[in-house]
């Protein structure tokens, strides 16, 4: 079986039509998060206490709020998982488990039984959010050089920019979501460049194989037609790791809900997605523009 | 077609070892409870100690990270203020019981405690929070001791009477370097007997039975037996510094044996001059949070407040002594800066949840491999058990956890591992449609796949890498498995995978190829 076969799509010709698409999932990203007053940053990031509780017989949210308020606690409830499970998350990390069990014991009348809790101090969560920056900036910065190295300063800042463009639309699309940013997805987000690096290359590399044909000088009345044929080339790969790629993550987000990683393997299927999209539609279209203008600059 | 028969060779001395690595894995994960009960505690704990080891998030427990407050000590003391603390914590936890507890420190200057298996958390803060107290207490003669124990046995005797399955403290001592133990398996019992009022009456006025630190002795693990005053001749407080030091003086017992050296203050100085003139030959113990540390002779009258302490220390027995002394005159206030709790049936419902996506998923892929590539897909298929079978063996002989994160970085590794196959067949197929006969299609694919292949994944390792450098707890065992899935996937998609090929195409000659 084989799909794709002697595909000649133009990709390159309407490159316009992507830098359009890709310009406006960047910028509906970006107003979402700015909207939503940056991701959705959870007890990881921002310091608090987390409570993650069954109840039994099921309470109903309602209740839950309303014992809570009336105990005297600021807290955001959520359900999650089964019937008669939320999450509670209170802004201070001063206020302990017990109390709020035993308050919640009275005042619901149903056996609580603490099944997660999550305590982090304001200083730690400023830790992990530089350390969160500084990975995803290490790494970018780490793979823009490797990638000048092997291949060429062009293609290394047209990945990087893919990168940029990949984190955003990703993050901007699951915090409209209302996920949670938590430190698992960091690695996530840390994947997903390895990942979408991973696809400009291929491209990169189909294209650099076939200038090699040409020498020193490149043809540029050409240039856009080898491009162009280096991504189809790799058109049916790319599409077929992203799927060998995306079946296990949508096993998990099938199976999985309700555990923390399911929040891990939604970011990643959405970003594959536009990983994929982006180093098929950008990366190369970004080093032909390029590629064209300094050569005119030089002509000129 | 020699070099198929040693690459084979290679593999599958690999695949043995991998697999006898895993093996106690198996064992000990697919045991019923049944099982393991009948098995002895050794036994099960050497295997549990070569299984692959779960993270806390899967098995439930407690992690807590705890950062001592140095606001409160001078300066040039605050140096060593952490060793300190890890020292009172380990000493804490070792005395809870908890089952394998994990306690160490950060780099930068924090400590980590995981505790499996436990969710009192009131009790674990209780423990962790209150301040060090480092006691010097007198111990009594070894012939009061002895009596005592006789004296206990026979008020036990008249309190169970016929009860033969009630065991008495002969039963359960042991004689160790000139005093008695207890072996740690028989401590609980120890503990229910002294702690009743009828042997509590009986006790020497003033004095209360306290065990030392576990030791490893002929008869295995064992805790010295202490009687001591309950009243201490003094305290942590009156300690000025304590360090570790080699032996100088001319006694060749001890000549150049660990020793430690212990300043009093001044007020320390004149009680421990009084304490020592007046119970030479005597023992003073050195009680930190009510566990014995150590218990020298007094060999002498000390009048300086400058004393050393000499045993049959190694030199890292001497160091934690000196620690021990010190944390008592210096207790730094802990803070817990950071505490995450998972229930143990949550750990169990994401292990189960985690383990049928990944089943469902890895299937899938097979199935899709299969029907796309045909028969080279049953090659892919044979690439990506082994790249797994490899992975959980390196984790297992490097001692890594499987965490939550690392689950879904396997069954990512899972999807990115096809992708070197697929990139493979990919190219091949472009050789059969120029028209290159089978041979030279997978010689010219593999060859040229391979730098793609290689600079692809390298782009990747150098992120995993940045998570395993950089990244703590959750990152950090995302970014192992994903580290060692790129390595082990070079490793089958590669060598692996073109072995078979050469097989079919070299020394079978196929006239054409499944693909």
């Amino acid at each position: 079986m084989e799909f794709l076969k002697n595909v000649r799509i133009n990709i390159i010709g309407h490159r316009k039509l992507f830098y359009a698409i890709s310009l406006t999932l960047v910028i509906i990203s970006a107003i979402g998060l700015v909207l939503k007053g940056g991701p959705n940053f959870g007890v990881d990031f921002k310091g608090g206490l987390l409570l993650q509780i069954k109840t039994e017989p099921p309470a109903e949210i309602e209740k839950v709020r309303s014992v809570l308020g009336s105990a005297g606690y600021k807290a955001e409830v959520q359900t999650f998982g089964k019937r008669g499970e939320f999450i509670l998350r209170f802004p201070s990390e001063n206020t302990t488990a017990e109390a709020i069990k035993e308050a919640l014991e009275t005042g619901l009348a149903s056996t609580i039984s603490i099944e997660r809790t999550e305590m982090v101090g304001p200083s730690t969560g400023r830790d992990l959010t530089m350390q969160a920056v500084t990975l995803v900036l290490i790494s970018m910065l780490l793979m823009l050089v490797y990638i000048w190295f092997r291949f060429d300063l062009r293609f290394g800042a047209a990945s990087v920019i893919a990168l940029f463009h990949d984190a955003i639309i990703a993050l901007g699309i699951y915090t409209m979501l209302g996920r949670e940013f938590s430190v698992p997805i960091v690695a996530a987000l840390l994947t997903l460049i390895g990942y979408s690096i991973n696809d400009s290359i291929v491209v990169a590399d189909r294209i650099r194989e076939k200038l090699k044909n040409f020498g020193k000088a490149i043809p540029l009345g050409k240039i856009e037609e080898i491009f162009n044929s280096g991504v189809n080339e790799t058109l049916s790969r790319t599409i077929i790791t992203s799927l060998t790629t995306l079946i296990p993550l949508i096993t998990i987000l099938i199976f999985a809900s309700g555990t923390t990683i399911f929040d891990f393997a939604l970011i990643l299927t959405i970003g594959i997605i536009i990983g994929t999209y982006s180093s098929v539609g950008i990366v190369a279209s970004l080093v032909v523009d390029w590629y064209k203008r300094s050569t005119k600059r030089e002509k000129a | 077609m020699r070099s198929v028969l040693y690459r084979g060779l290679v593999v599958i001395f690999a695949l043995g070892i991998s697999l006898w690595t895993l093996w106690p894995t198996f064992r000990f994960y697919t045991m019923t409870a049944e099982e393991k009960q009948n098995l002895s505690s050794e036994y099960l704990s050497k295997l549990k100690k070569r299984s692959l080891s779960l993270g806390l998030d899967l098995q439930g427990g407690m992690y807590m990270v705890l950062e001592v407050d140095k606001s409160k000590i001078p300066e040039d003391q605050a140096k060593g203020a952490e060793d300190r603390a890890l020292e009172i914590i380990r000493n804490r936890i070792d005395q809870w019981g908890v089952a394998e507890p994990m306690i160490q420190k950060t780099e930068e200057g924090k400590i980590i405690v995981q505790l499996p298996g436990v969710l009192e958390r009131q009790r674990a803060e209780e423990l962790i929070g209150k301040t060090a107290l480092l006691e010097f207490r007198l111990v009594a003669d070894q012939q009061i001791l002895e009596q005592t124990v006789r004296n206990v046995d026979e008020t036990i005797q008249n309190l169970w009477k016929d009860d033969t399955s009630m065991v008495y403290l002969q039963d359960i001592l042991v004689s160790y370097s000139g005093g008695l133990a207890v072996k740690e398996s028989d401590v609980e019992n120890f503990k229910k007997i002294i702690d009743l009022p009828e042997v509590q009456n009986i006790l020497p006025q003033g004095y209360e039975f306290l065990l030392g630190k576990a030791e490893t002795s002929e008869e295995g693990r064992i805790r010295p037996v202490y009687l001591v005053k309950k009243e201490p001749e003094l305290t942590g407080a009156n300690i000025k510094t304590a360090n570790h030091t080699i032996f100088q003086g001319q006694d060749p017992a001890y000549a150049g044996s660990p020793i430690v050296e212990l300043h009093f203050d001044k007020k320390g100085a004149t009680r421990f001059a009084f304490i020592t003139g007046s119970n030479i030959g005597k023992r003073l113990a050195i009680v930190l949070d009510g566990v014995v540390q150590s218990a020298p002779v007094i060999e002498e009258r000390i009048p300086t407040g400058d004393a050393i302490i000499r045993g049959n220390f190694t030199i890292d027995e001497a160091k934690e002594l000196a620690i021990v002394l010190r944390a008592g005159a210096l207790p730094a206030p802990i803070h817990i800066v950071e505490e995450r709790t998972i229930g143990a049936s949550l750990g169990k419902d994401a292990v189960e949840k985690s383990l049928k996506a990944f089943v469902f998923g890895f299937i899938l892929v097979i199935i899709f491999m299969i029907i796309y590539y045909k028969a080279s897909g049953l090659v892919a298929t044979l690439a990506l058990i082994l790249n797994l079978i490899f992975i959980l063996a390196v984790m297992v002989a490097l001692k890594a956890t499987l965490t939550l994160p690392g689950m879904a970085g396997l069954i990512l590794t899972v999807g990115m591992a096809v992708d070197a196959n697929v990139l493979i067949f990919e190219r091949i197929r472009e050789e059969l449609r120029a028209g290159k006969n089978p041979k030279m299609a997978v010689d010219a694919g593999f060859g040229r796949a391979m730098i793609t292949i290689f600079d692809a994944n390298l782009t990747t390792l150098i992120a995993a890498l940045v998570l395993l450098r950089f990244g703590t707890g959750p990152i950090k065992g995302f970014g192992t498995v994903l580290t060692i899935g790129i390595l082990s996937n070079f490793f089958t998609a590669i060598f692996v995978a073109k072995i078979v090929f050469d097989y079919f195409v070299g020394v079978k000659r196929a006239q054409k190829i499944s693909i």
